[in-house]
């Protein structure tokens, strides 16, 4: 019964309830709700394939977005680019700097890796709010303008804006989900699964980290850049940390390497979030402890302590059926 | 501080070098007593406790109500933080890091992140968002030589010290500071003597949680009381444990003052703008070439 | 096949291995044994690029393999497997093992996302690898197992197979009968056997003193570090040098 919904027939679901969703909701809050829910699910996708399918935990993930974030506002609002060239720009400069990057922090192991992409975050941040030639300063970029129109579609409205979104986080799904299911996906996997065996089976370490190190920060690069286009202004503050805890939140609640896991929880936790409107600003009041019994008693997440659980019926039923 | 200057003068001044000592010395002190909470923590049980920043800010608070709520002496109101995230420490590590004590990899920093959002989020439903200012009784500056010395610094560079020769003295002379170091060294060979491992560790988050609230009260004077204070401390913290060897606790005193001299001395002679992040400029450049970090985690 | 000269590590002042040469003889079941602490594994991970050695050298069919990386050494046929298993529990057995084979592979990011013919065409073959080293191993009926459910002497028998899905010449196996019975370890030994008999080389590290004798081919002795012994099992059992060290330690198992 649910079995079934596994594989091309629930995704098609889903995608049949994202297109549907506008003419479901009354307004136009709601559109931007979830606009913003799938920039950060398409971040947060980026991010589960460093994180819960090859196994490093980069806490800079945030300050990543904001790279793209800033392409897109700097040459948008100071150089006259357009957007859509300042878009695909934007992934571009953020994966130049995630090479250099990924290419020292990756040497690092385990506790060293998470504390130097922190200070890298850190050291984002920090660049952002203090080089006010380049990026503003603290002040930050306004009037982003939105996206130009392609052909007869025009991104003005929230109606277009949430399908713009949409349409990439499609795409971005799209493309994870070849990703992880393929040899590519395996090898990270093992790389997760450990360092010492994945080399004795013949993976260049080195090599396909910083491939799922650039595919995951080239997606937070381009989120980062539909943000810009979306919210229309920028500040350092989009270079945060806590931003990148929110996504790890997300990750954890829906599960760890999975590929439902993250979006479920990027979609579902900032309704959470809007309906208990008053935990916004200590929403991790609640969160936090949330995340602390997630990880002892639920480490797998929502949807991953399901598809064990399913994957462990589907054994035990594939055993009984054949004779030993 | 006086902006950089760019006059060779001014360099060559010794009476403005033997103030960035100064300042060195009392960033280096507080730096140094923050990450030797961290570094006793990752020594025995190998955890990054990503909370340690809210111990330090909870301290904080905790000195700052104390003080402007009842009155209480400066010190005194010292010794109540100390206590009470003491208490902290020790429920978070019974709470959250003992359940995970045999996960390694991404969950226990997980925790601890979780651990730390939720601290700071109480704190701001408390205390509100606002930047707070510590009432010091201590605002008397010396003039020693030509140099400005206030004396809440002066003070932050004795208690500083003061405090890590108490500590060597309680991690060395003391019944349960040995336990400490034993179970550092040896973690099987102390549970077969009998040592409690989980008694250790309950002290050593404790003892960590002291440090930072003593770290937080002395340097709070200076600074201001705020939900989020506890970030760029504690990441540099990380800086300095990495680099003196984590588990090493003359690595982590020597650390301390390396980066603290650092930043005092970038702040005036390169940029006062940047001078954040010279310590982590130092952890990239430094973890680049040597993946390992400069000491070897000891004892 | 595989030939060791003077080879040397040290670890800061401790000498892990200390001037040992020895050769692997191809076809036949080389065995290394020793007491705890004598460098065994250390000797293992020398072998595979793990560490780089301090001095000496190590030649691989003629070509030194001595600084060569982890990965490619097993490029040119060296598989290992260690003394833990690390397996995704949650997937199934044959899931963990179609990634072995992934070396001799070269589907990148781009066929992935294009679909390529050469990425389908290469999973499929990954795929069949997996069931044949599966099959192998004796446990194609553990297939759509959860690796997490099987027992230990499986385990053993699936880093076998994930060893013999990189389609090696040498296998080196530190430990393969470890925390097994005396039943299973009889078991474990019969498909080192096969494993040779169908063209392997094989080094392994174990402690099981019966289990080697009735084995090995060829053993070399360590201890601390050093080489003590060398020879069919006949001429090591009798070496007094090796009776004193494993009676002069707190090992076992003779």
């Amino acid at each position: 019964m649910l079995n079934r919904l596994h594989g091309p027939l629930g995704w098609t679901l889903l995608f049949l309830a994202g297109l549907l969703f506008p003419f479901v909701v009354g307004n136009d809050y709601h559109l931007t709700v979830m606009s913003t829910a799938y920039l950060f699910a398409i971040a947060t996708l980026g991010l589960n394939l460093i994180v819960g399918y090859t196994g490093q935990f980069n806490l800079a993930h945030a300050g990543f977005m904001a790279i793209g974030a800033y392409t897109v506002g700097i040459l948008t609002v100071d150089h006259g680019f357009s957007y859509w060239l300042s878009f695909v720009l934007a992934g571009a400069v953020t994966v130049a700097v995630g090479l250099p990057l990924g290419w020292v922090s990756l040497r690092l192991k385990g506790h060293y890796f998470s504390i130097f992409t922190l200070c890298v975050g850190y050291i984002i941040y920090l660049v952002i709010e203090k080089w006010e030639d380049l990026t503003h300063g603290p002040v930050g970029i306004i009037g982003i303008p939105a996206p130009e129109p392609i052909g007869d579609f025009g991104f003005e409205t929230p109606r277009a804006q949430y399908y713009l979104m949409f349409f990439f986080l499609v795409l971005g799904v799209w493309a994870m989900r070849r990703i992880v299911n393929s040899l590519l996906g395996r090898t990270f996997m093992a790389i997760r699964n450990g360092d010492d065996l994945a080399e004795a089976l013949g993976i260049n370490l080195m090599r396909n980290k910083l491939l799922a190190f650039l595919i995951s920060v080239l997606y937070a690069g381009w989120a980062g850049a539909l943000y810009a286009g979306f919210v229309r202004f920028l500040g350092p503050d989009i270079a945060g940390v806590h931003h990148t805890f929110d996504m790890t939140m997300y990750m954890l609640i829906g599960g760890l390497g999975t590929l439902i896991g993250p979006l479920f929880g990027s979609l579902s936790v900032p309704w959470i979030t809007q309906y208990l409107q008053f935990l916004q600003e200590y929403r991790f009041v609640i969160f936090g402890p949330i995340l602390i019994l997630l990880v002892i008693y639920l480490p797998h997440g929502v949807v991953g302590t399901w598809l064990g659980w399913r994957a462990r019926r589907a054994a035990q039923v594939s055993a009984a059926a054949k004779p030993e | 501080m006086a902006p950089a200057s760019t006059t060779l003068e001014s360099v060559l001044n010794v009476e403005i070098f033997l103030q960035q000592v100064l300042n060195g010395l009392t960033l280096g002190g507080i730096y140094s007593l923050v990450a030797l909470g961290l570094t006793l923590v990752y020594g025995i049980l190998h955890v990054p406790n990503f909370a340690h920043g809210a111990f330090y800010m909870v301290g904080a608070f905790i000195a700052y109500t104390l003080m402007t709520r009842w009155e209480v002496n400066y010190w005194l109101a010292m010794l109540g933080a100390a206590a009470v995230v003491a208490v902290l420490a020790a429920a978070a590590e019974r709470l959250v890091f003992h359940p995970l004590r045999h996960e390694t990899g991404l969950h226990p920093m997980i925790a601890a992140i979780g651990l730390l959002l939720f601290l700071e989020a109480g704190v701001q439903v408390i205390w509100g968002p606002d930047f707070l200012r510590m009432p010091t009784p201590y605002t008397g500056i010396f003039d020693i030589g030509g140099i400005t010395a206030p004396a809440q610094r002066l003070l932050i560079i004795a208690s500083a010290f003061a405090l890590m020769l108490a500590l060597h003295l309680f991690l060395t002379r003391t019944v349960m500071g040995s336990t400490i170091i034993a179970m550092a060294q040896n973690r099987e060979g102390a549970s077969l003597v009998g040592i409690d491992a989980n008694r250790v560790a309950m002290l050593t988050f404790a003892v960590s949680g002291v440090l930072a609230a003593f770290a937080a009260t002395l340097y709070a004077p200076i600074n201001l009381v705020y939900p989020a204070m506890g970030h760029l401390v504690i990441t540099k913290a990380f800086v300095i444990i990495i680099l003196g060897g984590m588990g090493s606790v003359p690595g982590a005193i020597l650390g301390g003052l390396i980066i603290g001299f650092a930043e005092a001395f970038g702040a005036f002679y390169v940029s006062d703008h940047y001078k954040d992040i010279i310590a982590f400029a130092a952890l990239v450049v430094i973890l680049s070439f040597r993946p390992q970090g400069i000491f070897k985690g000891g004892h | 096949m595989l030939k060791i000269e003077h080879l040397t590590k040290k670890f800061g002042g401790n000498t892990a291995v200390n001037n040992v040469s020895t050769t692997v003889e191809e076809g036949k079941i080389n065995a290394i044994i020793g007491p705890n602490g004598a460098g065994k594994t250390t000797f293992f991970n020398l072998i595979s690029g793990v560490h780089r050695p301090t001095s000496g050298t190590i030649t691989y069919d003629g070509r030194d393999i001595t600084s060569l990386r982890t990965d490619a050494v097993a490029r040119l046929g060296v598989a290992r497997t260690f003394q833990a298993t690390t397996l995704f529990d949650n997937a199934s057995v044959l899931d963990n093992l179609i990634v072995g084979h992934r070396l001799r592979t070269r589907s990148g990011l781009l066929d992935v996302l294009v679909g390529s013919s050469r990425l389908r065409e290469e999973e499929r073959i990954c795929r069949e690898k997996a069931r044949n080293a599966l099959d192998f191993v004796g446990l194609s009926h553990l297939e759509n197992r959860l690796a997490g459910d099987i027992s230990q002497e499986e385990r053993k028998r699936v880093a076998f197979a994930l060893a013999l899905a990189t389609e090696p010449r040498l296998v080196l196996l530190d430990e393969p009968a470890g925390g097994v019975n005396p039943e299973e370890t009889v078991g474990l030994a019969e498909l080192i056997r096969k494993m040779v008999r169908n063209g392997l080389t094989v080094c392994l590290i174990e402690h099981k003193m019966d289990m080697i004798m009735s084995l090995a081919d060829k053993i070399l002795v360590l201890s601390y570090g050093e080489k003590i012994a060398e020879g069919t099992p006949a001429e090591v059992k009798a070496n007094p040098a090796v009776i004193d060290a494993y009676l002069g330690s707190d090992h076992a198992d003779i």
